[in-house]
């Protein structure tokens, strides 16, 4: 059993959820997730590491409540606990030295892009943040950014912050601000990683993506997370979940993740990010 | 006065097909003490019994054979346990026609003893007498040792070492212990309270478990050696491989492991009352013919599928699977396929599978198995109508593992390299055994490996000081 230390929600619809798992921070790196089972008869899901405090053995993850098991996780309170809690799992996020790279967050990916942009700035990097949502209210964490990033740019579909529109007006967005990033990070949900992977690619910048297909045991035994990367099947717990969004297949990922939608009720589709999935 | 034998084994009482394939119980409901009797009456206490060289673990067979017929249950189940710390398994899912029964003089005219029946028998009146007897245990020798992986093969070596005053510690990548066991093998087929009673006894040995834990990723091996004096490597073959043929992406398209561990491990066949869903197809296709397959094929019938399908590019006598699940799979009413090629999955326009086009094969010259093989019949193309396909065909160690530790010798298909009599790698103080170092086997090989294992490292840490 793990122990939630926090749980809180910090915009609509989004959770800030910190568990006492040392075992994970030990060997905890900008880019694993973890996998997190709410109860005893729930899904394993599989949940992005967005911090951790390695002195205190807790690790911070961000969730979209969006079918059971997020909605079960959304009820638990501080001093609950959870019966799984593993990892961490996935390869990291290739930190070196590229020059200048721009990280870009959406929805909970906001919160999973944020030790990636700390470790490059760590590594040298001169870091750039692009934090896009639909709207003002449903951005967060500007402040952890700002410490890390040189500059931190918002994108809002309704213009309530930062530039107006579509994450589609990267390219502009790259120009006006006189950017030229030699890598982008992209997280968040899988249409704006795709759309960003569209844009990017006529620019030639490479452009990393954290990809979020249906997972169950997150270890290489099942092969549900199974996607095609440059024309080859690549399991992304453990092959990824950072691939290179220009290779990925994305015609084929966005119909592998509605699998099981019929069966899914999502409650809360319709609030929150609602171009989720 | 020689006796007479009956020629035949006394029948195993099973739920009806028409009733079973309806539920996930139990399917063979297992002997009487009656019928137990009557059974281990068959048995001629060879002198010479050949039986017992058929045993990967050497059980003393015509010795608990005979307690039985004695009606001395509980000397019976002594005897089991002296080799084999996992009857109630064993008796269920043993090859025996390949192993035990295979060697059994009555085989010669009549039906073999049915030694595997007979020793699940004792098993679950040990279960049910509700006292189950604890070896003597040793006292603490203050050597640690981890062990990795908690199937057969990890189980048994935490056990043996246990007794032996080691402080075992024993981490498990999933949430729940007893590797395929737990979320392979059906609940049909071996029910989980079995697993998880063996599980128990296990810990109620001083073994201590950590799941949820893995080695390669939450902690290195190496990392662990730091604090354990050696560590076993008993992380099985589970990584799935697929048919390599277009189409494998397609939606509804699995592998055996996933849809196994939906159904098991997530108990999907409960869903929605659990959270993991898994889709109820009509016609489902598996590839493959062994244990794993006719396990797809039947629990997909038991999730209501109007037909399942076994698709195999050989014929009946060369299934791989234990001759008495494809008896079971055929009474169910799954459907064969024999001498069928699976080429291309065919999908729809949202990318969910609709057909399979597969390809006759017939039977050639003898290759290199003494296998007849097949070979493919030109213009024999057709497509069969398919909403689910589960891959079957077999599963290679994974490779985090071998890829997080350096200097750990791995052959060509994945498996770590082990020595076969005393499990030792390449490693000081690494030993392997089970799965991850034959690929898929059989879990009495898996404990026999165990077993080599746990001796080999109590020579070895015993014969040194500790520094
Ligand atoms: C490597 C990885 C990291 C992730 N990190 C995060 C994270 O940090 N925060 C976060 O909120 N989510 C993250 N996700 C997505 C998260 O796992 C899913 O949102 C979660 O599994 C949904 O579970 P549920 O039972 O609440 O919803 P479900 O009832 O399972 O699904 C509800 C709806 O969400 C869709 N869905 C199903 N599985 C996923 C999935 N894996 N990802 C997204 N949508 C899905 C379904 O199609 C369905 O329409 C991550 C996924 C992966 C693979
Ligand atoms: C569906 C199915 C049906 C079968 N039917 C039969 C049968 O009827 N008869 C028979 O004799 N055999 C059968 N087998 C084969 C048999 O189950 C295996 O040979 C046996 O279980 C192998 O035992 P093992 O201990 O080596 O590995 P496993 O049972 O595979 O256990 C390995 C364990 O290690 C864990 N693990 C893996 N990696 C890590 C890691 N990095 N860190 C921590 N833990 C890790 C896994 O989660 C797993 O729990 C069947 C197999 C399957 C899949
Ligand atoms: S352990 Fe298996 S092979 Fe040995 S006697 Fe029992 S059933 Fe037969
Ligand atoms: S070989 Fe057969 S008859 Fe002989 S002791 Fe073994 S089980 Fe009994
Ligand atoms: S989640 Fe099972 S193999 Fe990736």
């Amino acid at each position: 059993m793990y122990r939630i230390i926090e749980r809180r929600m910090i915009v609509p619809n989004l959770h800030e959820l910190t568990v006492e798992a040392p075992q994970v921070t030990e060997s905890v790196r900008p880019g694993n997730f973890v996998i997190v089972r709410p109860d005893a008869d729930g899904e394993r899901i599989p949940l992005s590491v967005a911090d951790w405090d390695a002195e205190a053995g807790t690790v911070t993850s961000i969730f979209l409540q969006v079918g059971a098991s997020t909605s079960k996780l959304a009820r638990r309170r501080p001093g609950d606990t959870i019966p799984t809690y593993a990892g961490p799992l996935g390869q990291e996020t290739e930190i070196r030295k590229y020059g200048t790279v721009l990280c870009v967050g959406g929805c909970y990916g906001i919160g999973s892009v944020y030790p990636v942009a700390r470790a490059l700035r760590e590594a040298g990097n001169t870091v750039i943040a692009l934090l896009e949502a639909r709207s003002s209210y449903l951005l967060y964490w500007q402040d952890k950014f700002r410490s890390v990033a040189e500059r931190t740019l918002e994108l809002t579909r309704d213009g309530s912050a930062g530039y107006k529109g579509h994450i589609t007006r990267l390219p502009e967005i790259l120009t006006l601000e006189k950017i030229a990033p030699d890598l982008i990070v992209a997280n968040g949900c899988t249409l704006q990683m795709m759309l960003v992977s569209r844009v990017t690619k006529p620019l030639g910048i490479k452009t990393i993506v954290n990809m979020n297909p249906i997972m169950i045991d997150g270890t290489g035994m099942c092969g549900v997370c199974r996607l095609t990367v440059a024309g080859k099947t690549k399991f992304a717990c453990v092959d990824g979940p950072d691939f290179d969004g220009h290779e990925v297949d994305w015609e084929e990922f966005l119909k592998r993740r509605k699998t099981y939608n019929p069966e899914e009720v999502h409650p809360l589709r319709k609030s929150g990010c609602a171009s989720h999935f | 006065m020689p006796k007479t034998i009956a020629p035949k084994k006394v029948p195993m009482p099973k739920q009806e097909p028409f009733e079973r394939i309806r539920n996930f119980d139990e399917v063979a409901l297992g002997f009487t003490p009656e019928l137990a009797r009557r059974e281990a009456e068959r048995c001629l206490a060879c002198k010479k019994p050949y039986c017992v060289e058929g045993c990967p673990v050497g059980i003393d067979i015509p010795r608990f054979i005979k307690h039985i017929a004695e009606g001395d249950f509980k000397a019976g189940i002594k005897t089991i346990k002296e080799r084999n710390a996992l009857p109630a398994v064993c008796g269920r899912v043993c090859p025996q026609e390949e192993q035990c029964e295979k060697h059994c003089v009555l085989g010669k005219k009549h039906e073999p003893v049915a030694i595997g029946r007979l020793e699940r028998f004792l098993a679950d009146w040990e279960a049910a007498s509700g006292s189950i007897e604890k070896p003597d245990i040793a006292p603490s020798n203050d050597r640690k040792v981890a062990v990795v992986g908690s199937g057969p093969a990890g189980i048994t070596v935490a056990s043996d070492l246990a007794v032996l005053g080691y402080a075992v510690t024993m981490y498990e990548a999933l949430h729940e212990a007893g590797g395929v066991l737990t979320y392979g093998i059906p609940e049909f087929r071996l029910p989980k309270s079995i697993v998880r009673r063996e599980v128990e006894y296990v810990r109620s040995l001083g073994v201590k478990l950590h799941l949820d834990y893995i080695v390669g990723k939450t902690r290195t091996v190496d990392r662990l050696l730091k604090d354990f004096d050696a560590v076993f490597i008993g992380a099985g073959a589970g990584l799935p491989w697929f048919l390599e043929i277009p189409g494998e992406n397609l939606n509804g398209v699995y592998s055996a492991n996933e849809y196994l561990t939906r159904c098991n491990l997530m108990k999907g066949f409960r869903f929605p009352a659990c959270d993991t869903p898994l889709k109820r197809a009509r016609r489902v296709a598996v590839f493959g013919g062994g244990n794993v397959a006719m396990d797809a094929a039947r629990t997909a019938l038991r999730l209501g599928a109007d037909e399942s399908h076994i698709v195999y590019r050989r014929s009946r006598k060369e299934l791989p699977a234990r001759l008495e699940e494809v008896e079971n799979a055929e009474e169910e009413g799954v459907i064969f396929d024999y001498l069928t090629l699976p080429l291309r999955l065919i999908g729809d326009e949202q990318g969910w599978l609709v057909g399979i086009e597969c390809q006759r094969m017939e039977l050639g010259e003898p290759d290199a198995s003494g296998r007849r093989r097949p070979v493919p019949v030109k213009g024999s193309e057709f497509v069969m109508e398919a909403d689910a396909s589960i891959c079957a065909i077999g599963n290679s160690p994974n490779p985090l593992i071998p890829m997080t530790t350096p200097g750990l010798t791995i052959g060509k298909k994945g498996n770590i390299e082990a020595d076969e009599e005393t499990g030792r790698t390449s490693r000081e103080n690494i030993w392997a055994g089970g799965d991850v170092v034959t690929g898929a086997a059989t879990v009495i090989s898996a404990m026999g490996a165990g077993r080599k294992a746990a001796k080999s490292i109590h020579e070895r840490l015993s014969g040194s000081k500790k520094p």
